[in-house]
């Protein structure tokens, strides 16, 4: 099988669960019993049982389930999906002027957690049970149980509040900014720290791992110099396990946004996520949710396909 | 050249003689330790990890702390009557007539200082672990016991079987658990059992694959097999031959998860999707001190507020990942992607 | 001036259990060209001395003690990248098990290339070249098209193949071969075994065949040392460890050897197992297993000594380690070595044509009871073993 037909089947494949993914949303949002509806004629009784029809109606809540369903996949093709109520403003937009904020802080934790996790991941496994390799490890360990919104509330309390460096909150700055990179150091820190303990921690055992195998002895009984035996052979095989984890850390990164963007008062999607569930804005619920779904969906696809570029027996399972 | 191995023949070395004669020396070929069983053995490489038995002593002594934090009265019976909390977490203390304020800095009086409704944070602290320590353990026992049974039924039949049950899992990872824990809990209202609900909801998904996976490791071995070939029922094999070899990797995963589980609970609390605002939750302690950060009151900065219930947090996370690396070392399992899984939701 | 020279080495693996001295004060040698086996149940420091004498070492390993002379130059004393420059270079080594040396992301063209560029400084061109070259000589089908595919598209005896390529890259003085066919089946170990033998003469190369086959090493070597828990205990010629063994273990290996037709009921193999050598018994480690062992035994360790004359050797051709020979056993070694049909063939003068010995040609016969003869073999040898190629495409 070649790489090309690999990708075409792996691409065919997402389809199928593209669509659980928006079986899936809906169904969280329509498990309560009652509909939206229901809710809004409980906090108005003004409203008459005809008026209550004609926007069931509307909303093409006056069918079945499986009806309803069509009707929502329909309007979410065609780009509709739904309104955001207490602003009166279509989903769409909505969603899009927030989303660069979320993708500029998503791409800063992916940057620092690439950018701490690789080199250490190298330096501990390379140097396993040394002074390094055991502040590597508590660093990490400590990384994955920082709460990130504590971890969060304690780089403002530390940094903004007792050090002065940076605003509390950042101000409202054009986003591609050489400003905004500054604001986004510390929202950004927050969403990287505990991505990038993840990834050491699986850097260092990969790598640990990969060390110990008989192929690495053979490179170096090749007279090749150490840097070579490690940095080619051997990180380009503990580089597999790595993407292997790629979709998972954008999941997670995906979670931190949410969180972090509360504590920092990010106008990102993640604050309009809280915003919708306090709000009970059940169509920018389902609009989010079902973003994060495909946007998951395809960063595992992407992944799947590093990981055959980078592992040539992957090919022909 | 192996004509001359049918050529040569040596004869004279008798090998009776050696079994037949008396030791020459007291040596042995086997050493009696390799005759403890494994969970012995691994018992002795945890006890001798020192991080790992300081994070078992943590996780103990902040359980005990929450249990016997306030008295515990079960249908009018007073089955726990010791309390270690100077003040009700939920007391409000000038109200009570005491001489206290809002945000007193920590005294000896008020060790982690007084909150934004002059309540005791000590008190409150102590009294919290109830709420994560209990639904992390909860939540995870509930979890690995489904994801235990899901992953052995779909890694030991295979087939249309396995390919539809692991269809569902993908489903439920395309999702960042915290996302589907928020809206659960927004469907069903905030609360304890429904915070429970919602992390089960999505907390057995990776146990199920880990399992699987262990299952499909065990399934070809041959004590396997031959289970099946004497015809033992399928059940029967997998809970008596298949499940107890899967056992390992899931007690790592579990010891770890328990750190998500109170993690993710404390954030839907910071969130303001937890437990009622008033509640001594850790999480939703943060969310009143937000506010109070965010603003700067101007002047002094109620530090301890944020500081101890977080710490808090971060303390028992941390002693439950020790320990879960711990048994992680000690039993030897693999770290793969989902032991990794550690700390986010 | 030998061509390795390694004299009184000690390796030590400073485990969690205790130290293990996996390799104890151990000297042989290996002349130019020459094809040295070491022999031994699996445990016995076989492989720690072939890494040691490349330096490879690693944690919790440690060489304590020692002189690694290759070319009169100590490698024991060379920096780390003098030490770079000889491995791979000077002298390589063919591993036991291909499909793990081999590293499962990189093709096998640049695997052994990067070698050829590294140490003979060619450009890409010339190296792939020279690889291309190499593929073909270890009897790789189609070289230039499998350069560039990856170790798993190979069978195992066509990885065996490559690894033997990567090893003889940079034309090596000294070929250490670690069981280079234990991983295979019997048919591809004789093509194997036949092909390296070509080879190593084409390319003057000396071969420590290290093994746990006897029939291996009277197939191949000219001098043999049995190693056994980290010890020399006898070094003879091929022909006198055969016809004339010394050391007990030796008798034991060479009882173990399954004969055919030669009407005994049950295979007599040595009783017990190579001890963990965290613990090796006392005085001679062999004692437990041997049948001739008597009490001095347990106290006293037997010094390698020259059987007919009892006294040290130092590098010398012929020495067994059992107290036999420095009169210290109250009774003989009482075995006995029966050659069968000698007396059949006693024309040309040698004691039998089929032994090789190492300043003649290698004699062949048709007569091979177990299929393993190696003529017949090399009609269907290129690329035979294994017809696509594709193991599992």
């Amino acid at each position: 099988m070649s790489l090309r037909r690999f990708i075409a089947v792996r691409v065919a494949a997402t389809i199928p669960i593209l669509f659980g993914v928006s079986v899936l949303t809906f169904a969280l949002v329509h498990l309560t019993p009652g509909d939206p509806i229901d809710q809004m004629v409980a906090l108005n009784p003004q409203i008459s049982p005809a008026e209550e029809a004609a926007i069931r109606a509307r909303y093409g809540l006056d069918g079945p389930v499986w009806q309803q369903y069509l009707t929502w996949m329909s309007n979410v093709l065609q780009g509709n999906l739904g309104t955001v109520i207490s602003v009166d403003q279509p989903v769409l937009p909505y969603i899009m002027a927030r989303l660069p904020e979320t993708i500029a802080l998503g791409l800063f934790g992916w940057a620092i957690a690439l950018l701490i996790s690789i080199p250490t991941g190298i330096y501990a496994a390379v140097n396993k049970d040394t002074l390094g390799d055991d502040l590597s490890r508590v660093f990490a360990l400590s990384g994955i149980s920082l709460p990130n919104f504590w971890l969060g509330l304690m780089l403002i309390l530390v940094f903004a509040l007792w050090l002065d460096l940076w605003p509390v909150l950042a101000p409202d700055k054009p986003l591609l900014s050489a400003e905004m990179l500054w604001y986004l150091v510390l929202p950004g820190v927050t969403i990287g720290t505990a991505s990038s303990a993840t990834l050491m921690r699986v850097m260092r055992s990969s790598m640990a791992e990969e060390m110990n195998k008989e192929y690495v002895t053979a490179a170096r009984a090749k007279g090749l110099p150490e840097r070579t035996v490690v940095l080619k052979h051997v990180l380009r095989n503990s580089l597999i396990s790595v993407t292997t984890i790629a979709a998972f850390l954008t999941a997670s990164i995906f979670a931190g946004a949410v969180v972090v963007e509360q504590v920092f008062a990010w106008p990102g999607l993640g604050r309009a996520f809280v915003g919708a569930i306090i709000g009970r804005e059940v169509d920018l619920i389902m609009a989010i949710t079902l973003f994060t779904g495909v946007t998951i969906i395809l960063a595992n696809l992407l992944a799947d396909i590093m990981y055959a570029v980078l592992d040539p027996r992957i090919r022909y399972d | 050249m192996s004509t001359d191995r049918g050529r040569i023949r040596i004869t004279g070395f008798d090998a009776d003689r050696v079994e037949s004669r008396e030791p020459l020396s007291d040596w042995t070929e086997t050493r009696d330790t390799e005759t403890e069983g494994r969970w012995t053995r691994a018992w002795r490489e945890f006890r001798r990890n020192r991080s790992a038995m300081l994070g078992l002593y943590i996780v103990i002594a902040m359980s005990l702390l929450a249990l016997f934090a306030r008295p515990i009265t079960i249908a009018g019976v007073t089955v726990q009557p010791f309390s270690l909390a100077p003040y009700d977490p939920g007391a409000i203390l000038y109200a009570q007539g005491l001489d206290v304020s809002a945000y007193e800095a920590p005294s000896l009086a008020h060790p982690f200082g007084t909150d934004g409704s002059a309540r005791d944070v000590f008190s409150r602290v102590l009294y919290g672990g109830r709420f994560s320590l209990s639904i992390g353990f909860i939540v995870v026992f509930v979890t690995a016991a489904i994801g235990l049974v899901y992953g052995a039924v779909a890694g030991y039949y295979g087939g249309w079987v396995d390919e539809v049950m692991m269809r569902v899992l993908d489903l439920i990872f395309a999702f960042p658990g915290l996302l589907l824990a928020l809206i659960i809990v927004a469907v069903l209202g905030k609360g304890y059992w429904e915070l429970v609900l919602a992390f089960t909801a999505i907390g057995w998904a990776g146990y199920a694959r880990l399992i699987r996976g262990e299952i499909l490791k065990v399934k070809e071995n041959e004590y396997v097999l031959a289970a099946k070939a004497l015809g033992a029922r399928d059940r029967r094999v997998i809970f008596r031959h298949v499940v107890p070899n899967a056992i390992a990797p899931l007690i790592v995963q579990a010891s770890l998860s328990i750190g998500t589980v109170v993690i993710g609970v404390a954030a839907l609390g910071f969130l303001g999707l937890g437990l009622p605002p008033s509640s001594a939750e850790w999480g939703t302690m943060l969310d009143q001190t937000r506010q109070t950060i965010v603003q700067g009151p101007g002047g002094s900065i109620p530090w301890w507020v944020t500081v101890f219930p977080g710490g808090a947090i971060f303390l028992f996370v941390m002693s439950m990942n020790l320990i879960g690396d711990g048994i992680n070392d000690a039993l030897d399992a693999q770290e793969g992607e989902d032991v990794a899984r550690g700390g986010e939701v | 001036m030998a061509l390795l020279e390694v004299e009184d080495l000690t390796v030590n693996f400073y485990t969690e259990e205790g130290v293990v001295t996996a390799v104890d004060d151990l000297s042989f040698r290996i002349e130019r060209g020459e094809k040295f086996g070491v022999v031994g149940e699996s445990g016995a420091g076989k492989s720690v001395t072939a890494l040691s004498v490349m330096r490879l070492i690693e944690e919790p390993g440690r060489i304590e003690s020692g002189t690694v002379r290759f070319d009169g130059t100590d490698l024991m004393e060379m920096s780390e990248s003098e030490v770079r420059d000889v491995r791979g270079n000077d002298i390589a080594m063919i591993f036991q098990d291909a499909q793990t040396a081999l590293n499962p992301v990189y093709t096998v063209g640049e695997q052994i290339a990067e070698a050829i560029r590294h140490h003979l400084d060619y450009d890409d061109a010339a190296a792939r070249d020279r690889a291309i070259r190499l593929l073909d000589d270890v009897g790789i089908p189609e070289p230039a098209a499998r350069y560039d595919d990856y170790p798993h598209e190979f069978s195992g005896g066509m990885q065996q193949r490559v690894v033997i390529a990567m090893a003889l890259s940079c034309d090596p003085d000294l070929l250490i071969a670690d069981e280079p066919t234990t991983a295979l089946d019997v048919t591809i170990e004789a093509k194997i075994l036949d092909r390296l033998e070509r080879l190593a003469e084409e390319y003057d190369t000396a071969i420590q065949l290290i093994t746990h086959d006897l029939g291996v090493i009277a197939e191949m070597c000219d001098r043999v040392m049995v190693m056994y828990a980290g010890r020399a205990v006898e070094k003879a010629t091929v022909e006198e460890l055969y016809y004339d063994p010394k050391h007990p273990y030796t008798v034991g290996l060479m009882s173990a050897i399954p004969r055919i037709g030669d009407g005994q009921d049950r295979l007599q193999t040595i009783p017990g197992t190579m001890p963990d050598l965290v613990e090796v018994p006392s005085g001679c480690s062999f004692h437990p297993r041997c049948p001739f062992a008597e009490e001095v035994c347990t106290r006293k360790q037997p010094p390698l000594v020259d059987p007919d004359t009892g006294e040290g050797v130092g590098l010398s051709d012929r020495a067994a380690a059992c107290l036999a020979y420095t009169g210290d056993l109250d009774n003989e070694l009482d075995y006995e070595v029966e050659v069968r049909g000698r007396a059949e063939q006693p024309e040309d003068g040698q004691p039998d044509p089929r032994v090789r010995r190492p300043d003649s040609e290698p004699v062949r016969t048709d007569s091979d009871p177990v299929g393993l003869d190696t003529d017949l073999l090399d009609q269907n040898d290129d690329g035979e073993d294994d017809a696509g190629g594709l193991s599992d495409g």
